[in-house]
This record gives C-alpha cells, structure tokens and sequence, in this order.
C-alpha cells in the first residue's frame, strides 16, 4: 500500500523510539464488527477494500496481558535502555572505507550475531569465518578449508591494547571492547597465525 | 421427610459437626445444609471458611450472620475483564463494606484474600486493629492502598504469618514501612512484597527475615539489588520460593561465586520468580538448585533463547514453568525433551504491541511441548500464528487439559496456511479435553466452534472470547450447553439480544457474564432485568453524552455489560458510568 500522505509517520505504535512495525499478513476478516466510527475511538481500524488495517490505533485490552505486566516490563526496558552497561555502541572502522560505523554489541548475543552485522555493514568481506573458526579451536581453518580472509577484526579493550576478536568468551569481550577495527589483509595475518 | 422420624436428633450436635468438619467442599456444605433445619443449623456453626466469587452476590452482614464461626475469607470483586483496562476505575470492588462487617461478626477471624478488589488504607488499618488474631492476608490484583496501610499491618498483627501481595497497584508513601515489623515478629512464613515499586531497606529486611525461622516464601521487589541477596540468602537457607530481585549487577566473578554459593546452600529451594533485568551473566549462580525446582518464573526476564534453553534443560522436575516468548520454539522443543513431569506452561509476549523483532515463536513449539510432556494440564500461549492441524495434534496429545488458553495476537487471524477458520482446532481441543475447566479463544472463529463446545464442555467453568462468531447462534449454543458453565466473558464479538433473552434462565445458574462491544440493546437489558430479579443487569456506559439512560430508547447500543446473580438486590456503590436496571 503506497504511503502517499507518510502514514507511516504518524502511526500510532507501542514500539520503543526507532523500531519498526513489521509488515502485518491481510488478515482474511469477513466478520468485521460493524460499528459507528464515533462509538470506538479505540477500534483497531479495519478499513480499507484490501481489508488491510488503516494506520492502526491500538485496540484496547488487546492482546490481554495485564496492565500490571505491560507496565513492568515496559518500565523496565526503558530503565535498561538507559543505564545500559552492556548494551554498548562502538565505533567500527574498516581500513580503507571513508567513513566509520557504530555498532551496539547489547543488541547480539554471540560472536556470530555481531559478525553477520558487520557483514552486512560492510558488504562484500567474509570476516565471520575466522572468528568462528577460532572459537571452534580450529585457528588455521582446516576444517573449514583454509584461512582464505583478507580481513580481521580487532578491537581496543579497556587498556588500550588491540586485541584480536573472538578469544575470549562473548560476554568478556562485550564488557571490554571500546572499538572495532576491521583490519586489512596484509596486518592481519601476523595476527591470524598462532605462536 | 420421612414419617416425621427426626433422625437428625440420633446424635449430638457435636458429633454432626465433626461429621461436616469432613466436608470441605463449599458445595457439599451447601447441599448439607439443605437436608433440613437442625442440618442447617450444625452446618452454619461449623463452617469457618468461605469464599465469595462476587463481593456483590451477597451483603456481608448476611454472609457474616450465617456463618458466625468464621476463620478463614476469600472474596473477589471486579470482573476478569478489569485486568486489560476494560473496566471502567471507579466500577467499584471496594472492600469497606465487606471489612466492616467482618470487623463486627468476625472478632476471631485469622485469613483474608481480596481479589481485583479496591482496598483502602482505612481498611488496613481496620484489619489491623481488630482481628487479634489476624495471621494471613493475601491481595491479588488489589489497589487503592499504599505502604502506610501495610505498616499499620506490620506494627499491629502480631501473629502474622503470611503477608502476600500480588500484582498490586501500591503507592509508595511510607518508606520505612517494614521497620513497623516489632522485634517480636517471627512468626512470619511467606513475604511477598514483588510488587512493590519503591525502595526496601535491605537491613532492616535482613534483621526481620533472620527471627523468622520458619520463612518459606520470599518475594523481594525490583530495588533489592543482587549483591544483598547474598546477605538475605544466608538469613534464610530453609527457603523454598524465592523470588530474587534486580538479578543484575556489574560482572564481577566475587559477586558470582558469592551468590552461587549463597543460593546453593537453599537445599529446599522449590521455585523461583523475579529475574528483573537478568542477563547471561549470572544465570549459571541458579545451575545448582536446577534439579530441584518445580516452579521456575522467568516471564519477566529478557533473556534470550539460548540462555533459557541452557537454564531449563537443567530443570528435569519441573512442574511450572513461565516464560516469555523469547524461548521460541527451539526453546520450547528442549522444554519437552528435558522437563517431563511439566504440568503448567504460560509463554508471555515480550512485544505484544510492537512486532519489532520477529521472534520465531509459532504453533511448532506448543505442539513440541504437548508431544513431549504428558503429565501438561495448564497452558496459556501467546503467539501470532496457528493452524487447526497443530491444534488437531495438541488435542489428540493432551485430553487431560484442564485450562487451555490460546491468544493468537492478531484479532481475525485464521489458519495461516489453509487461511481457514480455527474452528475444526478448537473444536477438537474441547472434544478431546473431557476434563477441560477453563477455555480462552481467539483467531478466526465462526460460529461452528461455539456449536461444539456447547456441545462438548460439559466440564467448562470459565470461557473466554474476543473477535469471533458470526451471530446470535454463537452465543445460544454457548448458553444452552455447557452445563457447568461459571463465569463468561465476550468482547468484540456479533452477539445481540436473542440469545441473551432466550436464555434467561441459565444466567442465574453462572456467576456471571460479562460482554462488551458486542450487538446488545438497551431494551434487552430491560427486559432481561424485569424477567429475572436475582439478577442484577449492569449496563456501563461511560461517554457522557446524549440522554441518560433512563430516558434512552430501548435501541440504543450498550457498550458494556455485566450481569451477575445475587440475593443482595442492586448495590448502592454504583459509579455515574453504570446504570443497575430494575
């Protein structure tokens, strides 16, 4: 449904600053609830010939979960968002690239999840198979074919030092990564090959 | 009776009421009572527990004149529907009359549980003051009191055993509420304060918990922070519930093997709740207690899948489990394989109105877990999709449901892959579940399933329904079948005024109906109202505007309404939104 007048915009959503509504399936309605539009300001909004919900107000006391929930879990996510200490943003740099990235490290779980991001990032440079590879003890990629990757990915811990990722366990390196920095082939190799 | 032979004479009194002392069920009580005067009489002297299901069913002076020898109440006020906002606030539920009269009639009484009610600080403090004996008071789901109220508690029930609050609005005026407990309580057994919202003063905690030796059950709220826990753990290492606090704190592996050491010294620790904020981080301190646990709480924790899964499968006895629906189906796939005596699942929405992350929880995993878990009688399920093909396998895997509560969380939503109605699913759900008490539906729903449960709950006490049907015949099948059937709730659906009228008569067999943005007119009320006195039609209506009611015609719309037995005639507490027609 094309957004001619930036529906999108003023939706009226739930969701926290900055996420955003997934695409809902048409719901196949042949029951809508015929009722005066001044009787149900609330009413979820089921308009439209697709029978796709109009820019949709949230209906009240629906999904039931008790207020008393909601309220609990909403405060405590913005609590979270705010005294954050795990979910860190962090700058990454890629040599070569003209501009830096920042990336959040609360939003993965594993090395995996971060490395699919920068991936994504920085599209085109397989970094993620080193950093796996290492993590399943096998640092010169036998098992996986070979260490083919021109790129490694260090960061600067909390004493400045620059430090290869994947070594330690996730939530170690979450606590005491300060930066990213994708490094190019030629550097990375001293640090790929183990003593 | 028979040939005016007074059998009731053959034994003393005493002799009876010991009989009846064996009789704990209300209902066979009440049906004791029945059998003639002197029973009656034995009967009303010797009961001293009561629960009321609607505070409004009955005037407490009356409850409280029948049954002199009270010890023990249980009372519940506001409609079900309260708990999502679609009550309005002032609808009344307050507990003054009920604690009044109870303060009269009742001197000696040792036990009260409110529910959804309105409980004032005035009616703390009455408690406080009069029941010398008082020694448990539960709220669930209460407000309209603070922490002053529960100091008044603290410094005047001196035999206080349980203090348990539940999920309740509490305002917080009165910080130091706690240190209200004399030196000379110990008789405390369960302290559940989770709902809290303010700050606990951890010492003045830790002093009270360490004269308690026979503490069970500690709920802490959200402001205990994880390092005190240690310190309250080794206070109290007979525990057996523990709801933890914050479970979060700067990584700090002294911290860690601290409380790991301090929660497996709990050799009796049986269930677990709180979990604010936890991360990965000190889950592993609870590995030690796994193998025991039988009721593990984690709806309020975000913590993700993997984690969950490493938690749970170390949980092999577990009889309860909440979650929210970050464990995803491969989460709930490790519940079956690992937790085979699971008799109660809730999976919560983390996001139920955002639908910002996909979360990869779907019919799979509650079907994994009826497959994998035979002894499952309980679920509630929140999720965004199904078929009636998973339902059709969850019901022929689990016939010995007692409550099974589904909300697909999108209202409409029909079977995703055939984009059929869920009828044929919920229909084999009640047609399987001989046992089935409790029902909540949701999805696409014609009035094909109501015709089977009419037909096949005859066990079904409370149903549930929002968005579905497709008429009057919806509601008709519901209430001229299942017999048993208590309490009922509707909302959202096509449901007029026939089948209401056409089935008068069995409104005063339930505890109530409650139906709201439904196809009811204010001349069925009337009509209903006059038909049957021992009911009280309450028709809410809470936009101000046009006539009053009583002057409005008998076409116009009701918004809300709720209908409840009672043979206390119409309540005076009303509010200006709800009107009780005669």
């Amino acid at each position: 449904m094309e957004d001619h007048d930036n529906l999108k915009a003023t939706e009226l959503t739930l969701g926290l600053p900055g996420t955003d509504a997934l695409e809902k399936p048409t719901p196949a309605a042949p029951n809508v609830n015929k009722r005066s539009k001044e009787e149900e300001e609330e009413c979820c909004g089921f308009t439209g010939s697709s029978g796709r919900p109009a820019a949709k107000a949230q209906v009240v006391g629906w999904p039931p979960v008790r207020s008393y929930r909601v309220n609990s879990f909403r405060e405590r996510k913005m609590e979270k968002k705010e005294e954050d200490t795990t979910g860190i943003y962090v700058k990454v740099s890629m040599d070569g690239a003209p501009y830096l990235r920042k990336v959040d490290l609360g939003v993965y779980n594993s090395y995996k999840g971060l490395t699919d991001a920068l991936d994504a990032m920085f599209k085109g440079f397989s970094l993620g198979k080193q950093i796996i590879q290492r993590q399943a003890h096998d640092p010169h990629g036998v098992a996986e074919g070979g260490d083919e990757s021109e790129h490694a990915i260090t960061y600067e811990d909390k004493d400045g030092d620059w430090m290869l990722v994947g070594d330690v366990p996730w939530e170690m390196f979450v606590s005491s990564c300060k930066r990213l920095r994708i490094m190019k082939g030629c550097e990375a190799r001293g640090l790929t090959t183990s003593p | 009776m028979v040939g005016g032979f007074r059998w009731a004479a053959m034994f003393p009194d005493e002799v009876w009421e010991h009989v009846f002392s064996f009789l704990p069920a209300d209902a066979d009580r009440n049906a004791a009572a029945l059998v003639c005067r002197a029973w009656y009489r034995l009967e009303r002297r010797s009961r001293w527990r009561v629960f009321v299901g609607n505070c409004y069913a009955v005037e407490p002076a009356a409850a409280v004149r029948r049954f002199p020898e009270v010890r023990a109440a249980a009372i519940k006020g506001k409609p079900h529907f309260a708990d999502f906002n679609l009550v309005p606030s002032d609808w009344g539920g307050g507990a003054e009359a009920w604690v009044e009269a109870m303060a009269e009639g009742w001197p000696h009484l040792e036990e009260l549980r409110l529910k959804r009610m309105v409980v004032s600080d005035d009616c703390l403090e009455l408690i406080a003051r009069c029941f010398k004996n008082f020694k448990v008071l539960s709220l669930v789901s209460c407000e309209g009191f603070s922490t002053a109220g529960l100091a008044a508690i603290a410094a005047n029930c001196r035999y206080l055993r349980e203090l348990d609050l539940h999920e309740n609005e509490v305002e917080d005026n009165c910080l130091h509420w706690m240190s209200h407990f004399p030196e000379s309580c110990t008789s405390l057994v369960t302290l559940n304060i989770a709902c809290l919202e303010g700050e606990v003063n951890v010492s003045v905690l830790e002093r009270l918990i360490g004269r308690c030796p026979n503490l069970k059950t500690l709920r802490l709220n959200h402001s205990v922070p994880l390092e005190r826990l240690v310190g309250l753990l080794h206070r109290a290492p007979q525990l057996v519930d523990l709801g933890t606090g914050k479970y979060a704190a700067q990584h700090h592996p002294e911290l860690f093997s601290r409380l790991e050491s301090a929660i497996a010294g709990c050799k009796n620790l049986k269930g677990l709740s709180g979990f604010w904020e936890a991360g990965p981080t000190f889950l592993p301190a609870i590995y030690s207690v796994c193998e025991g646990l039988t009721s593990l709480n984690l709806s309020y924790a975000t913590i993700q899948g993997p984690e969950l899964i490493k938690l749970i499968s170390r949980c092999k006895n577990l009889q309860r489990l909440w979650v929210m629906d970050l464990i995803e189906d491969e989460g709930l796939i490790a519940v079956a394989a690992s937790c085979k005596l699971l008799q109660e699942l809730r999976v919560f929405p983390s996001d139920p109105y955002g639908a910002a992350q996909p979360i990869s929880l779907t019919e799979h995993g509650l079907v994994a877990i009826s497959a994998g878990c035979p002894m499952l009688h309980s679920v509630l399920y929140f999720c965004r999709q199904m078929t009636n093909a998973a339902l059709l396998t969850v019901a022929k895997n689990c016939p010995n449901f007692t409550c099974f509560r589904l909300c697909i969380m999108e209202p409409h939503t029909p079977d995703y892959i055939t984009r059929q109605p869920l009828d044929a699913g919920f229909s084999a759900i009640v047609e399987s579940c001989k046992h089935l008490r409790r029902l909540s539906l949701s999805g696409l729903l014609t009035d094909l399933v109501f015709k089977s449960i009419g037909a096949s709950a005859n066990r079904l006490e409370m149903l549930s329904v929002a968005f579905a049907g497709d008429g009057d015949a919806g509601l008709h099948y519901i209430l001229s079948g299942c017999k048993n059937l208590r309490k009922l709730e509707i909302r959202d659906c096509p449901f007029g005024d026939k089948p209401l009228l056409d089935n008068a008569a069995k409104l005063e067999t339930m505890r109530s109906l409650w139906m709201s943005s439904c196809s009811v007119t204010l001349g069925a009320c009337r009509q209903l109202a006059r038909k049957m006195p021992l009911l009280n039609v309450e028709v809410i209506n809470e936009r101000k505007r046009g006539l009053p009611l009583e002057l409005q015609p008998d076409n116009c719309p009701v918004e809300k309404l709720y209908i409840y037995r009672t043979v206390a005639g119409p309540r005076s507490d009303t509010p200006s939104c709800v009107w009780i027609l005669r």
